[in-house]
């Protein structure tokens, strides 16, 4: 097909030839169109089908606005829903699909809503699928989900890259119509730091859309001169492609800038699309006004679109969506258009003024005093008929009716920080409000200024207002010459003749019937008006519909529209892209992944990794014959008591306190005392929260007089440290103590098992003496290992065995793991993981983080006698609540099973033998594991009165698997409880 | 919203962690008579005022200081940043 709607002119570039598809149809256009321009140029009108009723629609804007032409734009994993033709820039290759209709655009099946339209009125859902409730899931919402929605997902993940961007400016102008541009001239030639950001992929605004002139020559040439001299400021950005989606605190800007939409598939290395963050310290709204619709009787008929864009397309692409054109207008704007088409050669066949007075801007017919009661063509518009102001009807055929309700201001963004609207009864419209987002102001149509003069001299002005605010010196602009006719408009909503619908809302179906009906229902405040009605709910977010709607509730209430009021405009201006959002942090990029410094070395032992927060960890180290997990475990944590085995602790938190007072804080931060720590010695300390819950435990080694260092549990890391700070900081001002994190500065290996000591004796520089006389259990100290590197080790035991953590400056992490396996070679050593090392715990009785969850005190750990009242310490006071010490209360206890094929459940609740299995339950298993030293299924948990049931047989109900054990309360302690092995 | 930090100067609040009141700071005696009452109303009864707020943050990505800083809850208006080391010396010395 050829491009049979093409007009001569325009901004296109017509030596450059685009093939696109639409619906599999083959045509061309030309760079510069839009998919909706080159569309309009090959005679498509009909692009989309309604979302409630299927209703046939065609494109009514030339702008972000638009909600009809809605599309899925290109195929396969790019493929995106709800794309707007009206801003989707051509390529050559271009494919897109038309949405919302089986099984094709012309024939639709689910058109047959709108045949049911009086059963689908306002508040339909609501009402229809209230009952019977059973019907909820299983019925009702399966088929309205089917129904609903725009567009489809090509359930593929998106190939491309979403990049963040933040940028610093004096100055942020949003819009780059003429207000833009004289505004951003103005800042720049005066030094400002400017950004000036535009949707459009073409800066000038309306001046592309105008036949008018700027200082004698054509508009859209002023606004090409000045963003040349814009691009050589250096203190100016131009930002095209780019919307601003929101307005925040402080003068933050959320902005999205398209990189690549406009090419097939983006080059390599470029972001298809960019958020960016702008901290603007003044900010400045140009962003122009949305024409509004006059409702009628089907007037969503396709053909039918707004005046202004009618003239857009015709002037800026050459286009014309029909060879007969009507307008349809209650203010001079509608004439512009008329005068516009005709000078292209289009036959107007008439403008219908509302307003009686009204003449004619050229050469076509005008009805003065009349209005469009009806359009006619169920696929594509064919005629209007008009009520004259004789009291006659007329019909005339035309294809494309062009209508002006008045223009709105584009607000929305001086709404986003709660800012309210005023009334402007010269423009019947809403203008900015006294309070707008800090350091923000408006200028141009966006401001109520109409007129091409009017918006540069505000511009000029209001970029000055800015810059002086700022205390930057400024010398005024001279304003340009240009177009400065009154804007004059008598406000009609809708036509009130005819039966049939009158479209407020195109993209959620909503009818001025629909809002009379949310009336006569009591839905009168807007906001209930527009959950009730889903008025201005679409992804539209009713730009060309919500003043409409308001203006019908209104008249039926008898009050003002300014006192009817409007809804809260919320960010994002226009739909944005979820991956944007999410940026780089997509995938793997989500979170990053740290790894320990023995992380390539178990790699090559074919270990298998576990997350532990961002952490990977060795879990286990399968060897080849071994076909199940358990075996692997079991083997690793045999090993460690019987010979020596070695597992990286690198990820336990570490935090260095160093300071005159480091002694006197510990006791303030640990629940139990550390003043009296000698040097050289390690304890374990039990840190509480304020209200005495548990926090976090760990040791602490003191290496010096004024130099201790901690650890806490691996997911503690960050908030215990900068808990230490509160209480530093906040708390303990005076204390000459100072605190920073060496969690990734020291790579660190516990060594365990009766042969620790003899492996260590091979790597530790012999000047130290490991003896168990000279470096006794708790023992801590500086050494150096493998001749010369410095390291610290410690003789603390997780284990339960002889063991000792060794620690060195992380670089040396892997080359150390390597010697420790060397020098453990005789004693065949045993690289182990996280699940020996919870077995080897469990065994030991050893809290983690299954029994320090945030609801446990020192006592139901059974550590109740550590919380010392000798001193003060964060936790102390509140731990000594009756509530918390209960004796009655949860006590940390082990349980283990009657026999050796038993396997007890992490979770499972525990009930007395003789109790029903329902109801509150007396405790729950918190870690279990398999030991296989002692040939059982044993868990820790927490049970009442745990204490006194040492022996008793408990049922453990797992109800969801339908399990009810039975299992032995012993000590938590299986292994060892003299602790006569880690002191040997 | 942007803190000015009082060392940092201007920094987003992206970087900060938010604790709550102030009021934190003002931690009770722990040997005085009524140490349990006082310390369950520091710890649980606290002012969520429509207004003026005097709050703690962590500039936990930044310099690690804690901060007091005084924010309209309503138009989040900062209205004075100081460090909280100050406040708690400052409160030291009038005690």
């Amino acid at each position: 097909m050829n491009q049979t709607h093409r007009l001569s002119g325009g901004q296109i570039d017509r030596d450059r030839v685009l093939n696109f598809t639409f619906d599999g149809q083959a045509y061309k256009g030309h760079a510069g169109d839009t998919l909706a321009s080159a569309l309009l140029a090959n005679g498509v009108r009909l692009m989309g089908r309604s979302f409630k009723y299927h209703r046939p629609r065609g494109v009514i804007s030339s702008g972000s606005e638009e909600p009809n032409a809605l599309v899925e734009l290109r195929t396969g994993a790019r493929q995106e829903p709800n794309t707007r033709a009206t801003v989707a820039e051509l390529y050559d290759g271009l494919t897109a699909q038309s949405q919302n209709r089986w099984p094709s655009l012309a024939f639709d099946a689910l058109g047959v809503n709108d045949l049911f339209s009086n059963f689908l009125t306002a508040g339909f859902y609501y009402k229809t699928f209230m009952w019977p409730r059973a019907f909820w899931e299983k019925f009702y919402e399966p088929i309205i989900r089917r129904a609903a929605g725009l567009g489809s997902l090509s359930m593929e993940a998106d190939p491309d890259a979403y990049d963040k961007g933040f940028q610093h400016c004096d100055l942020l102008i949003i819009g780059a119509g003429p207000a833009g541009l004289a505004a951003a001239l103005t800042a720049g030639r005066n030094g400002a730091r400017v950004v000036l950001a535009d949707e459009d992929f073409t800066f000038g605004g309306r001046l592309n859309a105008e036949v008018e002139e700027i200082d004698g020559k054509p508009a859209r040439l002023w606004a090409a001169d000045t963003v040349a001299e814009l691009k050589a400021l250096p203190n100016v950005r131009l930002m095209r492609r780019t919307t601003v989606l929101g307005a925040f605190d402080h003068g933050i800007y959320a902005a999205l800038e398209r990189n690549a939409d406009h090419l097939a598939v983006p080059e390599a290395d470029m972001p298809r699309q960019t958020l960016w963050r702008i901290y603007a310290r003044q900010s400045l709204l140009c962003a122009g006004a949305t024409e509004r619709m006059i409702a009628f009787q089907n007037n969503d008929r396709p053909g039918v679109m707004m005046a202004g864009a009618m003239r857009a397309y015709a002037n800026r692409w050459a286009v014309t969506a029909g060879r007969q054109v009507a307008v349809f207008t209650n203010t001079d704007s509608g004439h512009r258009t008329a005068r516009d088409l005709a000078a292209l050669g289009v036959e107007v066949v008439g403008v219908i003024d509302s307003r009686p007075s009204a003449t004619a801007l050229g050469d076509y017919p005008i009805f003065a005093g009349a209005q469009v009661i009806d359009a006619k063509g169920k696929l594509g518009l064919t005629g209007v008929t008009l009520r004259r102001s004789d009291g006659r009807t007329q019909t005339l055929a035309c294809q494309a009716l062009g209508v002006s309700g008045g223009w709105n201001p584009n607000v929305s963004l001086t709404c986003h920080q709660r800012g309210r609207l005023v009334w402007n009864d010269q423009i019947a419209s809403f203008v900015p409000g006294g309070t707008l987002p800090q350091g923000m102001r408006s200028a141009g149509a966006a401001a109520g200024h109409f007129s091409t003069a009017q918006a540069l001299q505000s511009g000029i002005e209001m970029a000055l207002a800015a810059l002086d605010s700022l205390g930057l010196k400024t010398t005024p602009l001279p304003c340009p010459r240009a177009e400065d006719g009154a804007y004059e408009v008598t406000p009609l909503w809708y036509v009130p003749e005819g039966k049939g619908r009158k479209w407020l809302d195109f993209q959620n179906d909503v009818t001025v019937k629909d809002v009379k009906l949310a009336h006569q229902e009591g839905f009168r405040s807007v906001e209930h008006l527009k959950r009730y009605t889903t008025l201005g709910m679409a992804t539209d977010q009713g730009k060309t519909s919500n003043l409409g709607g308001l203006a019908v509730m209104a008249e039926a209430t008898g009050q003002s529209i300014a006192e009817t009021g409007t809804t809260i405009f919320r960010p994002p201006y226009t739909p944005v892209a979820l991956g944007t959002l999410a940026g780089r942090a997509a995938g793997k990029g989500f979170k990053p992944t740290r790894l320990t410094p023995s992380h390539h070395w178990a790699v090559e032992q074919g270990a298998v990794f576990v997350e532990a927060g961002l952490w990977l960890r060795a879990q286990y180290f399968p060897r080849k014959s071994e076909t199940h997990w358990r075996q692997s475990v079991d083997r690793e944590a045999l090993a460690v008591r019987k010979s020596v085995g070695v597992c990286d602790v690198t990820t336990l938190g570490k935090v260095d306190v160093q300071g005159a007072d480091a002694a006197a804080f510990l006791n303030l931060v640990y629940a139990n005392g550390f003043a009296k720590l000698p040097v050289g010695k390690c304890r374990y300390g039990l840190m509480l929260r304020e209200d005495g819950i548990v926090m976090d435990d760990g040791t602490a080694a003191r290496l010096a007089e004024d130099h201790f260092v901690v650890t806490t549990t691996t997911a503690n890391a960050g908030p215990v440290y900068r808990h230490m700070e509160f209480v530093r900081q906040c708390l303990a001002p005076e204390m000459d103590v100072q605190l920073i994190s060496t969690t990734e500065a020291w790579a660190q290996f516990a060594v365990a098992g009766p042969n620790a000591r003899a492996v260590l004796t091979r790597i530790v520089d012999p000047e130290h003496d490991l003896s168990n006389a000279a470096f006794p259990f708790m023992a801590c100290g500086e050494i150096t290992v493998c001749g010369g590197l410095r390291a610290r080790l410690f003789r603390i035991s997780f284990s339960g065995e002889l063991a000792y953590e060794i620690a060195v400056p992380s670089r040396y992490g892997e080359a150390l793991i390597r010697e420790i396996m060397a020098a453990g070679e005789a004693f065949d050593i045993t690289p182990y993981g996280t699940e020996a090392l919870g077995v080897l715990r469990v065994e030991k009785g050893h809290a983690t983080a299954n029994e320090l969850n945030g609801q446990t005190s020192a006592d139901h750990l059974g550590m109740g006698r550590m919380v010392s009242d000798k001193k003060e310490a964060i936790g102390a006071v509140l731990s000594r609540r009756e509530g918390l010490n209960d004796p009655a209360g949860l006590r940390l206890m082990g349980f283990e099973a009657l026999d050796g094929s038993t396997t007890l459940p992490a979770g499972g609740h525990l009930f007395a033998t003789s109790a029903p299995q329902q109801g509150v339950s007396e405790g729950w298993l918190t870690s279990v594991a398999y030991s296989p030293h002692l040939g059982k299924s044993i868990a820790l948990g927490f049970l009442e009165r745990g204490q006194a049931r040492l022996g008793e047989v408990v049922t453990i109900a797992n109800p969801l698997q339908g399990q009810s054990l039975t299992a032995r309360v012993v000590s938590p302690h299986f292994i060892d409880p003299e602790g006569e092995r880690l002191r040997g | 919203m942007i803190i000015p930090h009082p060392l940092l100067g201007p920094r987003d609040a992206q970087e900060f962690t938010y604790l709550g009141d102030a009021g934190l700071i003002n931690r009770p005696y722990w040997l005085s008579e009524d140490a349990a009452r006082a310390f369950h109303d520091y710890l649980y009864l606290r002012d969520n005022p429509a207004g003026q707020h005097r709050e703690l943050w962590f500039h936990e990505q930044g310099d690690r200081s804690w901060l007091v800083v005084t924010r309209d809850t309503t138009s989040h208006e900062i209205l004075s940043v100081e460090l909280a080391r100050d406040v708690a010396l400052a409160r030291r010395s009038v005690a």
